[in-house]
């Protein structure tokens, strides 16, 4: 008969993950590149939102990582205009981590200072739950999705650093309460910007560019020290 | 269905300890769970008996102590968890705030032998 012991562990399942994202996001900034996990669910126009955002920065190279279960049909999209990007395919995975991104960025060259958005796997759950080595959580939710979401989905809205509501031109057809709505992400997060855009019409994108430009100038490198 | 990975790295967590610890077998892993950490304990379970098959963790008894999310009242300090639709503090009515609790997914212990 063997000894039973107990071995106290206290180690999180994330904390690989949580390492690698750490190494990211402090490697990207030795570059001078801002990273931006862009999250929201499927539909939400997160290509879209990127593509006017682009129309409006200035003096920042944007480079793009496309998430998506399968196909590239945004990467091919955004090639055509002239963005730097790179596919990941997850065949069948919810969500983008912090390996994933390693790997790619490993085979990218970022050889002037900018912006890298990283646009996440449709889903408003899993992306949220999982860092990728970004310094700023960008998430883009709708006024067609209805204004429940924050209550629905808590945990996407307390980690975005920046709220895009999206689809405003159709405000008018539809029965969206902006107050419900507003309350729901103040009590989740009471600091984060909220911006109101149309993907469609353009409208809006220039406060999100120069909140972003501003970020990218007021990047930190942080040293990990080790041991 | 993105608890796979994750019981992968749980059952790599558990190895590594066991063997730091010299010993031949993982009996049980006690794995604390939140709600909000996004894991589904069932399908944790489900994963387990597969991916463990062949390592020091095969056979091993998984309890997953489940936690459920709480929000702070910032008026009145209660801890309370929120009602559908709502971040209402049921004793004053203030919206209340996110707190830790709920988020948690570590391996508290494991036992072996």
């Amino acid at each position: 008969m063997h000894d039973v012991k107990k071995v106290d562990v206290m180690e999180g399942i994330m904390d690989e993950n949580d390492h690698i994202a750490e190494h990211v996001s402090e490697h990207m900034a030795k570059h001078g590149v801002l990273v931006v996990n862009e999250m929201g669910a499927p539909g939400v126009g997160k290509t879209t939102t990127l593509k006017n955002i682009f129309k409006k920065l200035k003096g920042v190279k944007p480079y793009v990582i496309e998430g998506d279960i399968e196909s590239d049909l945004d990467t091919r999209d955004l090639n055509e205009i002239g963005i730097d990007t790179h596919q990941i395919n997850t065949f069948g995975a919810c969500h983008l981590d912090a390996p994933m991104i390693d790997h790619m960025i490993d085979h990218m060259k970022f050889d002037e200072k900018g912006i890298l958005f990283i646009e996440n796997i449709g889903n408003l759950v899993c992306p949220a739950e999982f860092s990728i080595g970004e310094h700023v959580k960008m998430l883009i939710s709708t006024v067609t999705e209805g204004s429940d979401k924050p209550y629905k989905y808590p945990l996407a809205f307390e980690k975005a650093d920046i709220i895009i509501l999206n689809k405003v031109d159709l405000i008018p057809y539809l029965d969206f309460d902006e107050e419900f709505f507003m309350k729901g992400v103040r009590a989740l997060n009471k600091s984060v910007p909220v911006f109101k855009v149309s993907g469609k019409t353009g409208e809006g994108f220039d406060e999100i560019a120069e909140w972003l430009m501003e970020k990218a100038s007021t990047l930190e490198v942080k040293e990990h020290h080790h041991g | 269905m993105h608890e796979y990975p994750i019981t992968e790295q749980l059952v790599k967590i558990a190895v590594d300890h066991c063997k730091e610890a010299k010993a031949e077998k993982v009996i049980k892993i006690k794995l604390v769970c939140g709600d909000y950490s996004g894991f589904v304990p069932e399908s944790i379970h489900m994963y387990f008996d597969l991916i463990a098959e062949g390592t020091l963790c095969d056979g091993a008894e998984i309890d997953i102590i489940r936690v459920r999310p709480k929000m702070k009242c910032p008026a009145c300090g209660e801890l309370f968890e929120r009602a559908h639709l709502s971040f209402a503090c049921p004793k004053c009515g203030t919206d209340g705030e996110p707190t830790k609790i709920g988020k948690e997914f570590y391996i508290e212990s494991i036992e072996v032998e």
